[in-house]
Order: C-alpha cells, then sequence, then structure tokens
C-alpha cells in the first residue's frame, strides 16, 4: 500500500511537472523525431536485442508500429530497458513515452498510479509447470509442493490466493529472476514452477529436454498485459490505442504486411478504406497523416503476423493463439470498429 | 697432551668421510611433500580429502570444457552437435563477444572504445611507474577529455570548453596571487564555474557553427557490456581518490563546521546501500529537475558511485592518517610549513603509503559494484547476460556467459591486487 501511495505521489508530481511543461506527448515526440519505448530488459519473445543490437519481440512490434504510425519510420524508437522496480516510476517521471513491458492491467495500476492502459495485446494468466515423474496432472494435487515464485509480482499474490481458497499447503522459494527460477528448478529445488503461461511456454522450450515437464491446465489468475502511457494526455493515449487497434483489426479484416499497399488504393470495403486513408479523415483526427494505419501495419504486419513470428507456434516459444484469437475465432480480440 | 697422541691413537679418524646423503624422507619432493602435505595426521586427511575435491571437479568440469562447441547459431544447434554428451557451448560467446563488451555501441565504431582504452592505459603509464617520463602525466591530465570525446564524440568544443574552464581558473588564480593566496583560490574556483556555466555552453556552440569538427556522437544508451562498467568504475575510481582524501582530512580538522560536514556525509553515506543510491539516481532524479532536461543516467550513475565511494575512501585514508605517529606532524610544523605543505610533502606521502591496501580494496569493491547498475536497468555485462538469454536462440544458457563474464572481471581486479602488492613492495622503507 505504501508503495502505492508513493508511485502516486510520484506520478501526481510528474503530471503537474508535464502540465508546466505544457507540451504534448505528440509533440515531444514529433520534435525528438524517435519515440522513448519502455520494454523489457530481456524477455523471450517479447523483447530482447538480437546480435546486432536491434531490439525484437512481440512488445516491440507495438512500439515500433506507433513509431510507424507517428513518424513514418518503425525504427526510431529509442528502447529504454526497464526493470519491474523502474518501469512506472519512467512512464511517469516522463523518461519514456509508452511502456510495453508485459505489464498486467489492474485497477491500482491504472487508477491509482494514473496510468492509461491503451488496450490488452496480450491476454496471459498464470500457470504451473511440474515435472513429469512427480505425476501430477492437475494443479489441485500439488498440496505441499514447494513452489519457485517471482517475488513482488502478482504471481506472488495469485499463487497465495489460489491455495488458501482451496484449502492446500506450499514452500514457497522465493526467486529474484526468470533465469534463477530455471536453474532452481532444474536444479530440483522446487516442485513446482509459477509464472505466467507466455513465461512458462519460453522457459520450458529452453530446457534441454522440454518434453519432461509439463504445464499444468489450470490457468489461476487473469493477466492482461498491455502497452500503458501517462494518464492526461488523452490524445497520445488515443494514438496508442488506436495503432493497436488498427494492428487488430487488420487481421481480422485480412490485411497483411503482404497486400496492403494494394489495398490502400481503395477496396470495395468501406471500412478497410477508413482505416487505410482512403476514404474519410480518421488520421486527421488522431493529429496524425490519414495513412498512418498502413504505416504501422507495414512495420511488422498485422497483429495475426506478429504473433506468428515473435511467439507463435512456428516459433521455439511456440505459443497457441487461444484466448489471443480473434472474436470471430473463439479468442477475445475485439477492435471497436473504424468509423 | 696432543702432541703426544696426535699419531698413535688409531682410532681417531685423519680423513674426513665423503658428506653422505640426507636420508630419503629429509631431501627433495618426500621432504617438501612430508613438510607441507602430510605433517601430522589431520594435515594428511585434509590434503587427501583436498585432493579428492580437486579431482571431483576436474572429472566434472573438465570433459564439460573440452567437449565446446565454438559454431552454432542458437542453444538448439549446439545441444544438437553435442547430441546428448556433456559440453560447454561457446558459440553463444562467439556470437555475442562484441555485446558483452560494448553493448549496442555501433560496431562501426568500436575503434573508439578501444582506442580509448589504449589511450587511457597510456594515460595510466605515469601515474602507476616512477619509470616513465614526467612529461606524460600531461597526457594523463587531458586523457579525461580525450577519453570523454572519444567515447561519446559530438562536438568536439565541448570537452575543449570545459577545458577553457581551468584556463579560466588558473589566469584568475595568477591575476590574484598577488593579493593574498585566499582570495586568489575563491577567484580560480569561481572563474572556473563562471565560465561553465555562463559562457562554455555559448562558446562551444559558436565554436561549432564556425568549425563543426567531432566525432559522431554516440547517445548512452548505447553504452553497455563491460564498456559500462569500466566507464563507470574508471570515472568513479580516479574521481573517489581525490575526494577521499579532502574528506578525510575534513574529518581531521579543527574547524568545527568542516568537520561536522564531512562526518555527517560519509556518516550518511556509509550508513546507505548503494543500491538506494543507484534508485535515487534512476528514479527519484528525475522528478526534482525542471521537466525536458535529460540528464544523462550513466552520469547520475557515475556520480552517486563516486560519492559512495568517496565515503569509504576516507575513512580508508583517515585509518593512514590515525596511523602516522604523532611526532611526523610536529615534525612538519617544527620545519615551519604551512598545512597544505605539511600534507602533501610530509603526512600524505606516508598515510597513502599505509593506506594503499584499504585504496585498492575500495578500488575492486568499487569496480565489482559496478554490475549493481542491472537493477535500475543498465545493460552491464550481467544485465546484457539476461537480455542475450532473452534472445530466443539462447534462452536456457548460463555457465558459459558467467564464466567469460567473471574471467574479464578476473583480470581487471587480479591486475589492480598484482599492482598494489608492487606498490608496496617498491615504497616499502621500514625495516620490518
Amino acid at each position: 500500500m505504501r508503495k502505492s501511495v508513493f508511485y502516486g505521489t510520484i506520478a501526481a508530481s510528474a503530471l503537474l511537472a508535464g502540465a508546466a511543461s505544457a507540451q504534448s506527448t505528440l509533440e515531444t515526440v514529433q520534435s525528438n523525431g524517435e519515440i522513448a519505448c519502455g520494454v523489457s530488459t530481456g524477455l523471450a519473445g517479447f523483447s530482447a536485442p538480437d546480435a546486432n543490437g536491434v531490439w525484437q519481440g512481440f512488445d516491440v512490434a507495438v512500439c515500433r508500429a506507433v513509431a510507424a504510425a507517428v513518424l513514418g519510420d518503425p525504427m526510431a524508437v529509442n528502447f529504454v530497458s526497464t526493470t519491474g522496480q523502474t518501469r512506472f516510476s519512467a512512464l511517469a517521471s516522463g523518461e519514456i513515452d509508452m511502456l510495453a513491458r508485459n505489464t498486467t492491467w489492474t485497477f491500482s495500476r491504472d487508477v491509482d498510479l494514473n496510468f492509461t492502459f491503451a488496450g490488452v495485446n496480450y491476454y496471459d494468466g498464470q500457470g504451473f509447470m511440474v515435472n513429469r515423474e512427480l505425476g501430477v496432472s492437475s494443479a489441485m494435487e500439488l498440496d505441499g509442493a514447494t513452489v519457485c515464485i517471482q517475488t513482488g509480482t502478482t504471481t506472488e499474490l495469485n499463487l497465495a490466493d489460489f491455495f488458501r481458497v482451496n484449502g492446500m499447503s506450499y514452500e514457497p522459494v522465493p526467486i529474484e529472476t526468470n533465469a534463477e527460477a530455471q536453474q532452481q528448478y532444474l536444479a530440483g529445488a522446487c516442485d513446482v514452477y509459477t509464472t505466467d503461461a507466455s513465461g512458462l511456454a519460453a522457459t520450458r522450450a529452453s530446457f534441454p529436454e522440454p518434453g519432461n515437464h509439463a504445464i499444468l491446465p489450470e490457468i489461476i489468475s487473469k493477466e492482461p498485459l498491455g502497452p500503458a502511457v501517462r494518464q492526461g494526455d488523452d490524445q497520445w493515449a488515443d494514438i496508442v490505442r488506436w495503432t493497436l487497434n488498427a494492428l487488430i483489426a487488420a487481421e481480422e479484416l485480412g490485411v497483411t504486411s503482404a497486400n496492403i499497399e494494394e489495398l490502400a488504393a481503395g477496396t470495395d470495403n468501406p471500412e478497410i478504406n477508413r482505416m487505410l486513408g482512403s476514404a474519410g479523415e480518421l488520421g486527421a483526427m488522431l493529429g496524425l497523416e490519414n495513412d498512418w494505419a498502413v504505416r504501422a501495419i507495414s512495420a511488422a504486419g498485422n497483429y495475426g503476423e506478429i504473433f506468428a513470428s515473435t511467439i507463435g507456434e512456428q516459433t521455439p516459444i511456440g505459443l497457441a493463439r487461444g484466448l489471443n484469437a480473434q472474436w470471430t475465432q473463439g479468442g477475445l480480440l475485439y477492435a471497436p470498429p473504424f468509423r | 697432551m696432543s702432541d703426544t697422541h696426535s699419531n698413535t691413537v688409531s682410532y681417531v679418524r685423519d680423513t674426513m668421510l665423503d658428506q653422505q646423503e640426507p636420508p630419503v624422507t629429509e631431501r627433495g619432493v618426500i621432504k617438501w611433500l612430508r613438510e607441507n602435505l602430510f605433517s601430522g595426521w589431520l594435515n594428511s586427511v585434509l590434503t587427501i580429502a583436498s585432493l579428492g575435491v580437486i579431482w571431483f571437479i576436474i572429472i566434472e568440469i573438465g570433459p564439460w570444457l573440452l567437449n565446446t562447441v565454438w559454431n552454432a547459431e542458437s542453444l538448439r544447434e549446439c545441444r544438437a552437435i553435442l547430441d546428448g554428451t556433456s559440453g560447454a557451448c561457446f558459440a553463444v560467446i562467439k556470437d555475442r563477444w562484441h555485446q558483452l563488451l560494448f553493448g549496442f555501441y555501433p560496431p562501426e565504431h568500436y575503434w573508439r572504445p578501444v582506442l580509448a582504452m589504449v589511450l587511457m592505459l597510456v594515460a595510466l603509464a605515469p601515474i602507476l611507474f616512477s619509470e616513465v617520463p614526467r612529461k606524460m602525466l600531461y597526457f594523463s591530465v587531458l586523457f579525461p577529455f580525450i577519453g570523454y570525446h572519444l567515447l561519446w564524440g559530438g562536438s568536439v568544443w565541448l570537452p575543449i570548453s570545459v577545458l577553457l574552464g581551468f584556463v579560466v581558473g588558473y589566469v584568475a588564480f595568477r591575476a590574484t596571487a598577488k593579493l593574498s593566496s585566499l582570495v586568489s583560490v575563491i577567484a580560480a574556483v569561481a572563474g572556473t564555474f563562471l565560465w561553465w556555466v555562463f559562457l562554455a555552453g555559448p562558446f562551444d556552440a559558436a565554436m561549432y557553427s564556425v568549425a563543426p569538427i567531432g566525432l559522431e556522437y554516440v547517445r548512452s544508451d548505447a553504452f553497455g557490456g563491460f564498456l559500462i562498467s569500466i566507464v563507470i568504475g574508471v570515472s568513479g575510481i580516479s574521481l573517489s581518490l581525490p575526494f577521499g582524501i579532502l574528506l578525510a582530512l575534513g574529518r581531521q580538522s579543527d574547524m568545527i563546521f568542516l568537520k561536522s560536514v564531512c562526518v555527517i556525509f560519509i556518516e550518511f553515506i556509509r550508513g546507505v546501500p548503494l543500491i538506494t543510491l543507484l534508485f535515487t539516481a534512476s528514479l527519484l532524479l528525475n522528478y526534482f529537475l525542471p521537466p525536458g532536461t535529460s540528464f544523462d543516467l550513466i552520469l547520475r550513475v557515475i556520480i552517486m558511485v563516486t560519492l559512495f565511494a568517496s565515503a569509504y575512501m576516507a575513512e580508508v585514508i583517515r585509518g593512514g592518517l590515525a596511523a602516522l605517529p604523532k611526532g611526523q606532524y610536529e615534525a612538519a610544523d617544527a620545519l615551519g610549513l604551512d598545512y597544505w605543505k605539511a600534507q602533501r610533502l610530509i603526512v600524505m606521502p606516508q598515510a597513502l603509503k599505509i593506506a594503499i591496501p584499504g585504496i585498492v580494496n575500495t578500488f575492486i569493491g568499487l569496480f565489482k559494484d559496478t554490475t549493481l547498475v542491472v537493477f535500475i536497468g543498465l545493460l552491464d555485462p550481467i544485465g546484457l547476460s539476461n537480455a542475450i538469454r532473452a534472445d530466443t536462440d539462447w534462452n536456457g544458457i548460463y555457465w558459459e556467459l558467467f564464466i567469460f563474464i567473471g574471467a574479464l572481471f578476473f583480470i581487471f581486479c587480479f591486475g589492480m591486487s598484482r599492482y598494489s602488492m608492487y606498490l608496496e613492495r617498491k615504497l616499502k622503507t621500514d625495516h620490518r
């Protein structure tokens, strides 16, 4: 609680400072010629620098799409690596313009810390991984287990809730980072490793023998991960929100990086025309050029293409679409209409 | 008596026997083994146990190290090549060594940090070894400005205008030297700061518009890996020693205000963990500065690390001062030396000599503490090892990265430690 008061105070003072400067985030970004985007210091599939020092990943792609929409150049992003502790103050103090760091959208972060979440780019949930030798097939059989758990995260609280509600006991093995967790788990220091299911899949993929480990079917929490911006600059929040929506809608409407040039010239689908700017003035309403969505989608493709190339089933991480499929496919992705 | 017996007693030997070899247990390897490894049953047991441990380590790690894969694109490929056998995958180092050393520094500019490193060694030579010509010290004084320009680039006039601040200070010192030494010191400091605050910026801008000379600007975000450790470590080390000396002298001072300021500073900094100061640097300073000012994060970290190390350095040097016999101070006074001369010629050379092991200890600690910046999101070698692991190609690799990082840190720290031993031997003037 005290922590949130602290963050709230610094966020509020930053807002005052921001109001005093009286320059909108969009103007700042345009005058800097780049977006300062906060990402994780390294999370497999979501954000990591490659051998050439170029950041790659699912969260990174959101930053690049926004940069393409606003500045016309997907590479015009200054990636600021943030840790779990520094991410919120970096955003509140204006060091970064947006945060795309697998951050769970929660009430207190949205309301108390004065951030605006621009949507959800990945629906995650907390799961459990166990060694198959244990013969456990359900999380309800984990009574008395030792559990590796990252400290200071929502997963720690979810774990306590889950075991209390189900009347089971567990022995926590506190760990600091995912890397440490992998080592502890493989060394047998804990029976169970729990974190977001996407993280479990990425972790399991890195094991010498992934087949020996099972991810249990129970998902014990909702972890909607999404990009966040400072509260109080609605224009900037709208830009990030609708860039994300454009990526999602593009997949639904069948707009891909391959056919976008052709579709941008004009189609017989009025919604595609409005989104891609061949009809209407949606870009101008955002304060951007009318081909903003074309540029955003051209950066790395639509939502489905980004998913497939960074964390999808063809990648080593191998995540299925699951909840992150389009609403027409039984998932939760549902972009509001472009009208 | 002796005469009568000299040749008559047959059992008195008149030729010496050849010297015999000592018994087999008292010579050569066996003697060494008996004395050093098997002197008594306890030591014998410990020796055998140690041999067992060493054997175990060799058996466990040797094959793993020998069976190293150097050419692979990813950990999966490594595992496929190893095909179930145990072996190291140093291919990750081959793939990412440049990142571990330079971070995201543009590859076409790698020569700049390398050249800065070489020039740093050149600049250090006259400080570390008295055999090197003294004239080289001028280069050592200039090196911080050269090094800054090499690493960050930008306008060449910026370091020059900062340097000119010292020239202005010197001119002011000279101009007022006749009045009194206190006035001239104040004039020198005021002149330097006035130049920096009011004239350095416009001078830089004006000169750059006339003659835009300078290397391409590299922003601090691009710094990472050992580059960041060395930049922070070397700056912290070279700045903390003078600050530490001043603080130690301040703490010994008779002036109550100066003394309390120094004591409060030292005790406050020593009472706070470095990680707290780093968080302050990365999180809180942003809120106190006017919005829009971007105060470089690496600079903030260097300042905090310097403050931290200075406080420890002050206490180490105070230990050296306390170990000095009172007679030395009195002798300096008896010679009629003023305070600064007494410190410079009599007290400090002896106190610093006594404090060398402690000083180097603080340096080594400081250098290793630079890895703490990982907690504020700077990508030092440890931070980069996490980032490298986050790449799907290398997810799951640990030991190879940590062995590489550990080996590089060991080289630096061991070098410092050997140099301090050399210095101690060289400066040894007592007869203990």
